[in-house]
């Protein structure tokens, strides 16, 4: 029996521990490289056990590989429209944004979080296998309009769930009367947080960036509550598929427009008007003519899950689109599958097959997400 | 029972192999949700990918530890692929292969050896 690889990241460079990597080690975490650090794939208790946990309960995730830094200028947040296509002027204190950074023919170098914890320009948050590129390109973009300041000292982690915003809501009252990409300084546990409620699961719940060196003392307290487990990478994969929320690297990559990847959420209308973001020629065309390709949701309706990679076929076998995410969904018990295929074949309620070691499957077009989200959008409801 | 450096076991009644995975092989799996066993009739070679099963996060191929003609798969595995977490070594089993070469055996570890060697991972 052999496993086949499931992550690439580039090979050489030793690998980085998170400020909880004795926290993973004590918990019988089993660690995997990952974003060019040693990560928790899962613990002892397993992906299947971990995913269905984090939906009925709360989920506590290590994401310290992932870029923190704050950007600050004279007019930070007009400068950082220079790169993302979404209204960040228009962005309140207190509120976060989801965004993609741009190339110039308006490919994905990488999508992120930018919010205003405070009044000191934006705090951003980028995914851990791109962070090194993401801040040479915003330096080089916007260079002599804004610093950089890493927070490489910085822990992040999610507490993701139904019952996360009463676990947290325990050490810091104040986090109840927030509501789904609010964000804000919170001191709990004897300590200065950046809260937002937002995350990657799908579920209501937290991102919370921490001290390095508190970091293991409000994971381990977090655990110290019974409604609360710590979760793996593979259950945070299987869990934003699920989801229906795109990966860098598989679904995203510097090729695939916002427009193509489902994301044009993410790009405002005023910016749309104003058509000053990179790539915008581009981005406006798919806009006003549809895309070449779009991203497809597929439910594997018999057979194997169909994996990244796995080619897609129309109803007369025609090899259309490739899988670029794909598993066992745990809560829909059947393949999912996200990847990309001309706009025509991707209406919901379509039939498409996916081919996988060889045998055609049948497969239903839905709607993505695959399962709802349960973001908490007023307070109290 | 015998077993492969690869984690499968092979139980002989007369002709024909059981084969299956073993106990450390479905725990350092964790929870099965796929098997693809193979189909009746079909000739495996000894080392062959001749099965797969997945896990949430990943698929593994199952490689035949022994050469000769699939005669049974096990097809309760379709609708209950957890069975091979509960009973890997029993009724998690995969297929049955009727012997081409019996002395390919020779070259699988009995029990002990291959607890040894799972000393050594």
């Amino acid at each position: 029996m052999a496993e086949a690889a499931t992550d690439s990241h580039e090979q050489g460079a030793p690998l980085k521990k998170t400020p909880l990597y004795a926290a993973h080690i004590a918990r019988g975490g089993k660690l995997v490289p990952f974003a060019g650090y040693e990560l928790p794939v899962q613990y002892a208790e397993g992906v299947l056990k971990e995913h269905l946990w984090t939906r009925e309960h709360a989920g506590l995730f290590d994401v310290s590989h992932m870029g923190q830094g704050r950007l600050r200028g004279v007019a930070p947040l007009a400068a950082f429209e220079e790169v993302v296509p979404g209204d960040f002027i228009g962005l309140k204190p207190g509120k976060q944004k989801y965004s993609v950074l741009l190339n110039r023919t308006g490919g994905i170098i990488d999508d992120l979080m930018a919010s205003r914890p405070d009044d000191d320009g934006l705090f951003v948050v980028v995914n851990g296998a791109c962070k090194e590129n993401d801040f040479k390109v915003i330096d080089a973009e916007l260079a002599g309009q804004v610093t950089i300041e890493r927070y490489e000292d910085r822990a992040l982690v999610a507490l993701q769930g139904p019952e996360a915003a009463a676990v947290l809501a325990a050490h810091a009252p104040e986090v109840a009367q927030m509501v789904f990409m609010d964000t804000r300084w919170v001191k709990a546990f004897g300590e200065e947080l950046i809260v937002s409620r937002s995350g990657y699961t799908g579920e209501d719940g937290f991102e919370i960036s921490i001290p390095g060196h508190a970091a293991e003392r409000i994971w381990n307290t977090l655990l110290e509550d019974e409604r609360v487990k710590p979760i793996g990478l593979g259950a945070r994969d299987s869990l934003r598929l699920e989801a229906g929320l795109p990966l860098y690297g598989h679904d995203l990559d510097e090729t695939v427009s916002p427009v193509e990847a489902g994301l044009t959420f993410a790009i405002n209308k005023n910016r749309r008007e104003q058509r000053d973001f990179p790539g915008a020629a581009r981005i406006a065309k798919e806009l006003a003519e549809g895309p070449a390709r779009k991203c497809v949701a597929l439910k594997v309706l018999e057979g194997a899950p169909a994996r990244e990679g796995a080619e897609i076929s129309d109803e007369t076998g025609a090899v259309i689109g490739i899988v670029t995410s794909g598993g066992y969904s745990p809560v829909l018990k059947c393949g999912i599958a996200i990847g990309f295929a001309p706009p025509s074949a991707c209406e919901p309620g379509g039939k498409l097959n996916v081919i996988v070691r060889g045998k055609t499957q049948a497969c239903e077009v839905v709607k993505l997400p695959f399962v709802p989200h349960r973001y908490v959008r007023k307070v109290g409801g | 029972m015998r077993f492969t450096k690869d984690h499968e076991w092979v139980e002989v009644d007369g002709d024909v192999a059981t084969v299956g995975i073993t106990a450390y092989a479905a725990e350092q799996l964790g929870d099965v949700v796929f098997v693809e066993t193979p189909d009746v009739g079909k000739a495996v070679k000894a080392g062959d990918g001749f099965a797969v099963v997945e896990s949430v996060k990943a698929a593994s191929d199952v490689y035949a530890p022994v050469s000769g003609e699939v005669v049974e798969a096990n097809g309760a595995l379709g609708d209950a692929p957890e069975t091979v977490n509960a009973a890997p070594e029993a009724a998690g089993w995969f297929a049955k292969v009727k012997l081409a070469n019996p002395s390919e055996l020779d070259a699988l570890m009995d029990r002990p050896a291959y607890e040894a060697y799972l000393q050594t991972l």
